[in-house]
């Protein structure tokens, strides 16, 4: 029907941050297809210039509320990594259970009240709330469970308090972690019903492969750390983060695009379920089967689903650390001082959309230079490879369907646009000429 | 009517936002009183008619202008969201660089694609009801500061240091006893001495009182063995702009 599209979509709803997708058709050829990020940069690069490696955690956490926890983890790991600080096994625990926090709160976000709407027929959760009042109360309750294991281990969800490099300044309560760990419990039936509404759901048919890159350890579900892994290459020591990320600044977007062994590659939880499936844990894999989701899966739409599984992985193993806490008991402990004040370090974590970098060189403990690549930025590249896939495919819609389906694609991705308009990085790998998408 | 409220982001981590939506108890109940008509973080629908607009973020680029004051111009009560949006907040650490050596040292060669200028706080541009202060903002002021517009009285933070909270709350001194470096005194309170409970120091992120001595903390603060470095670095966290003041002052002496 239609030989000519033309869509402007200025600031994409439902995704955090600025986003505009422009998609112009003419006689049935794509002529542009752009996810363009509007975000206004924020220049942490130069915020950390000199300053203390105390600092660092602080005020790169600003970078993005949503994974707060994420950037902060990833920031504190990258300090201890250059200047010789060994966190102790408390700590180790207190890090990955305060991530699993902030995954269950993210996803949870991102499942109930950025994505089923689309589905719901819905323009936001609001609404939902009389016509769907149950899933709503739902998402509420797992949402602040989340947050509250956040307060509970960090003292605030959103920019934590208690996170150090060496370790927490505040430690939780045995009968804090007892209150949390029953409403956990009880989260493992809420988990089983969001897998039950996900398999009513009528996710668009949609397939394309494309090359999965996540962080990946032989013993657990890497969150924490891992070596990196790429459905394409194999795995990769982290000191390789910039093979396979590389950056290049486009125009018209503040955020930098990426690619490794093709022309994108995908961050995030269907990348981490494709590459990690055999390591999650056996309540993970019930969800995931009770929603029918294939191993490996090449449709981006079921990130959404992805993410359902790694709640219950959460919610399960956020039970399983619990319990090695309250086992050995929780003690305050010093800080653990750093050995040297300079050398380069890198924390690589995986934050709910993807792998997290950070990478900071110390001379005398204050910061000399400073990268991190986010992966929303990772992600760009693909999703508009997607998009140009996606449109061919749809073109016979009217406009307003083409242009709905394009901002659920977008918004599968669970982009976080802030993040990826930080504007760390300060080198430019892989630049090449007319490389403006 | 329910008066119906807009909320609105510049350069920012939507972590204020974001604070809102963690609201979980209340969240259902806030929607009896008010009408939420614009939140692009989690709605389509965007409204051009609203009464309160909460505004994040620092502004930082020309063209973000003109939207704040169409902002400014819509809403009865606007309200300065967080520490970007009040004081410029963490935006403002980049200030003590021009900003085209800023995006020099970001973009490189292609530095000239990219519009920017110093972080400010929106009242730099357009007049504001009530600061929301703080990184991120915090959630119990937030309600009582729904209440209070949605029935048309004031909203009133008292202008005490955060150490009167830390106090009250039974706090370990995190300068005195800790001997860590701790802004608690000359901050503007209202957020119960978060940082402190948890064992970390006040780093100033509710802006600094209008008439504190930032001479005498700077003085306190050597006391405890800070560097002049250390002392900038502390206040331009959070509060870059009155790092001026404090050096003018003591070049003066």
């Amino acid at each position: 029907m239609h030989g000519a599209v033309q869509l402007n979509i200025h600031h994409v709803t439902r995704v955090e941050g600025h986003g505009n997708i422009t998609v112009n058709v003419r006689d049935g050829e794509i002529e542009e297809c752009r996810l363009e990020i509007v975000e206004s940069p924020r220049f942490f690069e130069v915020m950390l210039q000199g300053r203390s490696y105390r600092d660092a955690a602080h005020i790169t956490s600003r970078i993005c509320g949503i994974c707060s926890v994420g950037h902060t983890t990833a920031s504190i790991r990258a300090t201890e990594s250059a200047l010789g600080i060994e966190p102790t096994e408390q700590t180790l625990l207190l890090r990955k259970l305060i991530l699993h926090g902030e995954t269950l709160q993210s996803h949870i976000l991102h499942i109930y009240f950025l994505a089923a709407p689309d589905f719901l027929g819905a323009p936001s959760v609001i609404p939902l709330a009389r016509t769907h009042t149950d899933v709503v109360l739902r998402a509420l309750r797992l949402k602040k469970l989340a947050n509250d294991l956040c307060d509970l281990i960090g003292g605030r969800s959103v920019h934590p308090v208690a996170m150090m490099p060496g370790g927490f300044t505040s430690v939780p309560t045995i009968a804090g972690l007892q209150e949390v760990r029953a409403r956990l419990e009880a989260a493992m039936a809420d988990m089983v019903a969001t897998a039950e509404l996900f398999a009513t759901l009528d996710i668009p048919k949609f397939e394309r492969e494309t090359e999965y890159i996540s962080l990946k350890r032989p013993d657990e579900y890497a969150f924490y750390d891992g070596e990196l892994y790429s459905s394409d290459t194999g795995i990769h020591p982290v000191s390789h983060y910039r093979r396979l990320t590389n950056e290049q600044v486009v125009q018209r977007s503040t955020a930098k695009h990426a690619h490794a062994n093709r022309d994108s590659f995908a961050v995030g939880a269907l990348a981490r379920y494709n590459n990690n499936f055999d390591r999650l844990n056996p309540f993970a894999k019930e969800i995931a089967d009770e929603m029918s989701l294939p191993v490996p899966c090449f449709n981006p739409f079921m990130t959404t689903a992805a993410q359902v599984v790694e709640c219950a992985h959460a919610v399960a193993d956020g039970i399983a650390l619990i319990d090695e806490l309250i086992g050995r008991g929780v003690q305050p402990e010093p800080l653990v001082q750093s050995a040297r004040l300079d050398g380069q370090g890198i924390g690589a974590v995986e934050v709910p959309r993807g792998i997290l970098y950070h990478d900071y060189q110390y001379a005398d403990g204050r910061i000399t230079r400073a990268n991190c690549i986010i992966p929303t930025g990772q992600n760009v590249a693909n999703i508009e490879a997607d998009m140009r896939f996606l449109v061919p495919q749809i073109l016979d819609k009217p406009e307003a369907e083409i242009a709905q389906n394009l901002e659920m694609l977008v918004r599968a991705y669970d982009p976080c646009i802030s993040c990826s308009a930080h504007m760390l990085d300060v080198k430019f790998v892989g630049k090449s000429e007319g490389e403006q998408s | 009517m329910k008066p119906k409220v807009a909320f609105f982001s510049f350069s920012s981590c939507e972590g204020c936002q974001l604070q809102a939506l963690n609201l979980e108890d209340q969240l259902l109940s806030l929607l009896d009183i008010i009408e939420i008509v614009n939140f692009r973080e989690a709605i389509d629908d965007k409204l051009e008619n609203y009464d309160i607009a909460f505004v994040e973020g620092s502004i930082s680029r020309y063209s973000d202008i003109p939207e704040l004051i169409k902002i400014r111009n819509t809403a009865k009560v606007l309200v300065a969201f967080g520490s970007c949006s009040s004081q410029a907040g963490i935006n403002a650490i980049r200030n003590r660089l021009r900003p085209e050596e800023a995006n020099a040292m970001v973009y490189g060669d292609r530095a000239a694609w990219v519009e920017t200028g110093h972080a400010k706080g929106i009242d730099e541009f357009v007049k504001v009801d009530y600061y929301l202060n703080g990184c991120p903002m915090d959630r119990r002021e937030f309600i009582r500061l729904v209440k209070a517009a949605a029935s048309g009285i004031p909203f009133i933070i008292p202008k005490l240091p955060v150490c009167t909270e830390c106090k009250l709350r039974g706090n370990v001194c995190i300068l005195e006893d800790r001997n860590t470096l701790c802004l608690g005194a000359v901050t503007l309170g209202g957020c119960n001495a978060i940082c402190p409970a948890y064992g970390h120091p006040c780093v100033g992120c509710r802006g600094i009182l209008p008439d504190a001595n930032i001479e005498g903390m700077a003085e306190l603060l050597r006391h405890h063995g800070a560097s002049d470095l250390e002392i900038e670095h502390l206040y331009a966290m959070y509060n870059y702009g009155r790092i001026s003041l404090l050096t003018a002052r003591a070049a003066s002496r």
